[in-house]
């Protein structure tokens, strides 16, 4: 009887327990926007006081790279969508091999990144690290780097589990495909894209002001 | 391959998505003052919906799904609501 525990005893069916699934993936989704929330609320304040430092500040990120970023995150969330919508018995390989290319594009990510974080650590843009910036706007421009280094930073954090955790359904689907992974490759579907999400405003705040000046 | 084309769907979306990042970064280039930060933002919900809706497949969920997902945006909507009440306000 190999499919009679193919569901834990709280769940009435398996449909039940891919809708927990879900729900409690949700739940997890909540408390990471206000995660980033909080840190996004302190940016709003610091740029409402020092509106001018962060104009300046933001003028000094690397728009190509962030705009390049951008889009391979896009994509890689593009790859996720269709492995979660290819995934099927006959199609592991496939699948697996939309997540691996996911995972290429997550590692593409953080190459980049490390190069940005370098010329800024070269260009003296790393607050408490000898920071150097024009004295008129040099308070709200620390404050503008402290944000950009803590929210990249935790969101480089959260490729790198999620980086891990494809990796892991990657290897599982291409090993054997089961009704349960369908459900933990929609779970890390979910994350993949809420990580997605939350560079769509951190791209937004950190590289587009300033520019026009 | 049984699995080419992609399906239409989340092609579409990758490329709504694409080309609204384009779209962002060159307004961001013109002199429309406070409008700049309200474009970007706009622009990036427009986005973050997209991938709600169709990568994260919100579209198809019930009511009880979308009331999760809601949630965080309450709470979030509350945090910054409050949170910038003081400082929009102060004179």
């Amino acid at each position: 009887m190999p499919e009679t525990r193919a569901f834990a005893p709280q769940f009435v069916s398996g449909r039940h327990r891919d809708e927990a699934a879900a729900l409690g993936m949700w739940v997890f989704i909540a408390t990471e926007v206000l995660l980033f929330g909080a840190l996004i609320l302190g940016y709003f304040v610091y740029r409402h006081l020092h509106p001018a430092g962060f104009a300046a500040a933001s003028s000094r990120t690397d728009l190509v790279i962030g705009t390049a970023n951008t889009a391979i995150l896009l994509t890689s969330s593009f790859a996720v969508a269709w492995a979660v919508e290819a995934f099927s018995a006959e199609t592991r390989k496939f699948c697996a091999t939309l997540l691996a290319c996911a995972i290429g594009l997550g590692i593409a990510f953080l190459v980049l990144k490390s190069f940005e974080y370098r010329s800024e650590y070269r260009e003296h843009l790393v607050p408490g690290i000898d920071f150097k910036f024009d004295p008129v706007h040099v308070d709200g421009a620390q404050l503008f780097f402290l944000f950009y280094f803590v929210a990249t930073g935790l969101h480089a954090l959260h490729m790198m589990i999620g980086i891990a955790v494809l990796g892991v359904m990657a290897l599982l689907i291409n090993r054997t495909p089961s009704a349960r992974h369908r459900t933990a490759l929609h779970s890390a579907a979910l994350y993949w894209h809420f990580v997605d999400v939350v560079w769509i405003f951190l791209f937004a705040l950190v590289y587009l002001p300033g520019r026009a000046a | 391959m049984t699995n080419w084309p992609p399906p239409l769907h989340l092609v579409g979306a990758w490329l709504a998505l694409v080309a609204l990042l384009v779209l962002t970064v060159s307004l961001a280039h013109l002199p429309l003052g406070a409008f700049n930060a309200a474009i970007a933002m706009s622009i990036g919900a427009v986005k973050a919906a997209i991938v709600a809706a169709i990568f994260m497949e919100l579209r198809h969920r019930d009511a009880t799904t979308l009331i999760f997902a809601g949630a965080g945006l309450f709470w979030l909507g509350i945090l910054l609501w409050l949170g910038m009440m003081d400082f929009l306000t102060r004179t």
